[in-house]
């Protein structure tokens, strides 16, 4: 069995499952943000026989999307929520101040375990097959559903191997490795499918870069994208907990449906263009004077983690960004503010032009704090790019790594790195 | 079960995504009418002025792809939108359209046989799709059992108070 069955299997108390049965698993976590949350509290307020959640420590509602509240039917949104975590008495509630995203937050506060089944009113929370979990996105009745009961009905993938070669050179990241790959798949390549990441170069990824990867499975379609826990992804969770976890592994003679080989040695930064995720190109084919910038997004829970930061800090040290173009960076948690903010992060981008919000998902959805207007274009660290994904429908965005995102910033043009690198020594 | 549903159809195409179909500005809203006034407004800001009660969207491959948002099917029922009919659907918007009970139905033929402004019959009990406008006939997928018991059931919700039910008996 591959990994994914593996755990399947287990959660359904079963020895085997094969893709395409239909399970009933038991789900270790539930997750919801504001705007998801909402709609299952009121499909839940509706199910008879359903007053109670099925254990108040499995799941965990985060304020995310509209935060701070950016009217007053987002306050209320988030009041629904915070209210119903006081009444249900659940235990893993973060507000605005003590979360920020919901994916960036539950690895750090050890809510994710290698071999556990997660799922959450949120297509991205497939983000935690970067621990060895099977994680995966559903809408809100189906969390309702998992709320009361605490399991969920599954349809068993079949699983894709990617198996990636080489050594990623120098100011080329794991978004980069990623976007390439929603290249390479398009972004219905993996419907209905696991990704199993496998190879050299991923194993040398931090965890940080395999978060990246597996947060971006859904934008091949895929049901969930999953790492085998190592050494470091061991060390990462048992810091945050002490909660008994049990690592599973593919069998040696696991079935998969395809296996695609990826070799990195020749890979540039990629940038993923208008208006879809897998409209992926290499750089060197896309840097033009003729395409201005007028954003640069730097966050979400793609990129808005503290070695994002760094990266772009590092890039923009001491400068001052393209007076044409604005730059709004969202570090995607408290923890990752905070952390910042001591290694003197955030007082770099300030000094740099940037405006530095509070964490949160802020403009990564056109939702607030760096929306779109009609005929603008942003370069953006996020996952998605669809026609009005950030704004209006009239705007464009652009997708790549945290370092072309600074850049860029630097210039008002989509940049290599690599080439404003070389400028500064 | 339900009826028979009938309608004139609008054709989309190719990865109608749910961005298009409900833009993330409008995610804090809950009332499906309200919702249902924005609906495809991404894709096709006239969408919602153009089309009558009971019509009926045919799509492209992949249809719905994007985010877990379930107010993306709710925003398409609320719109008086009766079914959508696609070549294939992505898999949480599959899920939410279910549970939600939006009909939907997988055929490329009929997708391949119908045009925007065609007259259309369909029978969720049984899948078949009429084309009246132009006098043919189509046979969607099935569901899987499972699947089909969750539908007949009347969706997950009472699916889910039988399982409750049951266990406190
Ligand atoms: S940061 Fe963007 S992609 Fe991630 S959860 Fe928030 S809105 Fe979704």
């Amino acid at each position: 069995m591959t990994l994914t069955q593996k755990i399947l299997a287990r959660h359904a108390g079963l020895d085997r499952v094969e893709p395409g049965q239909i399970i009933n698993a038991n789900v270790d976590l539930v997750l919801a943000n504001e705007l998801s949350a909402a709609v299952a509290i009121g499909v839940m307020r509706g199910m008879k026989g359903a007053d109670r959640v099925f254990d108040a420590n499995k799941i965990a509602l985060v304020e995310d999307h509209f935060v701070p509240a950016k009217d007053a039917q987002s306050a209320k949104l988030a009041k629904l929520m915070k209210d119903f975590a006081t009444e249900q008495k659940i235990k893993h509630f973060f507000d605005v101040g003590r979360g920020g995203i919901e994916h960036v937050v539950l690895p750090e506060e050890g809510l994710v375990a290698p071999g556990e089944v997660i799922v959450g009113g949120d297509s991205h929370t497939c983000t935690y097959g970067a621990f060895g979990a099977f994680a995966t996105g559903m809408g809100s009745t189906d969390i309702a559903a998992a709320f009361v009961l605490g399991e969920v009905w599954l349809k068993v993938p079949a699983t894709i191997k990617i198996v990636y070669s080489g050594t990623l050179k120098n100011h080329v990241y794991a978004k980069d490795l990623m976007l390439r790959t929603v290249g390479e798949l398009g972004i219905d390549g993996a419907t209905y499918r696991a990704i199993e990441y496998h190879g050299s170069t991923v194993d040398a990824l931090s965890i940080t870069g395999r978060i990246t990867m597996a947060n971006m499975a859904i934008e091949a379609g895929a049901k969930n994208g999953i790492f085998h826990a190592d050494e470091k992804t061991i060390a990462y969770v048992q810091e945050r907990t002490d909660r008994p976890f049990m690592v599973e592994r593919a069998d040696s003679d696991a079935i998969y449906e395809r296996v695609i080989a990826i070799d990195v040695d020749d890979l540039e930064p990629q940038i993923a263009c208008p208006h879809t995720p897998d409209n992926v190109h290499p750089i060197s084919q896309v840097t033009r004077e003729d395409i201005p910038l007028d954003q640069v997004f730097i966050g979400s829970c793609t990129n808005g983690y503290i070695e994002d930061l760094r990266v772009v800090a590092k890039i923009l040290q001491g400068k001052r960004i393209s007076p044409n173009v604005r730059v709004i960076v969202n570090p995607g948690s408290q923890k990752v503010w905070m952390q910042a903010a001591e290694e003197g992060i955030l007082t770099i981008l300030a000094a740099a032009g940037c405006a530095v919000n509070t964490p949160g998902c802020g403009a990564c959805f056109g939702g607030h704090m760096g929306t779109l207007g009609d005929g603008e274009r942003a370069l953006s660290t996020t996952n998605r790019n669809y026609v009005g994904r950030m704004g209006s429908p009239k705007s464009e965005v652009y997708l790549s790594s945290p370092a072309t995102c600074a850049a860029s910033a630097l210039t008002g043009i989509i940049t290599d790195p690599r080439v404003v690198d070389a400028a500064l020594v | 079960m339900e009826s028979t549903l009938r309608g004139h159809v609008h054709k989309f195409g190719k990865n109608v995504d749910t961005d298009v179909i409900i833009p993330g500005k409008y995610c804090n809203i809950i009332d499906p009418a309200e919702l249902g006034k924005h609906a495809l407004e991404g894709i096709d800001p006239e969408y919602t002025a153009r089309m009558k009660a009971g019509d009926i969207i045919v799509a492209d491959t992949n249809f719905g792809c994007g985010s877990s948002r379930e107010v993306a099917p709710i925003a398409i029922k609320g719109s008086g939108t009766s079914a959508v009919i696609a070549k294939s659907f992505a898999r949480i918007f599959y899920r939410n359209a279910l549970n939600i009970g939006l009909p939907i139905f997988e055929s490329s033929e009929a997708v391949d046989g119908i045009e925007s402004g065609d007259e259309i019959e369909l029978e969720p009990a049984t899948g078949v799709i009429r084309n009246v406008t132009r006098g043919t006939s189509y046979q969607a997928a099935q569901f899987p059992p499972f699947m089909q018991s969750l539908i007949d059931a009347g969706g997950l919700v009472p699916y889910v108070e039988k399982r409750l039910a049951e266990a406190s008996r």
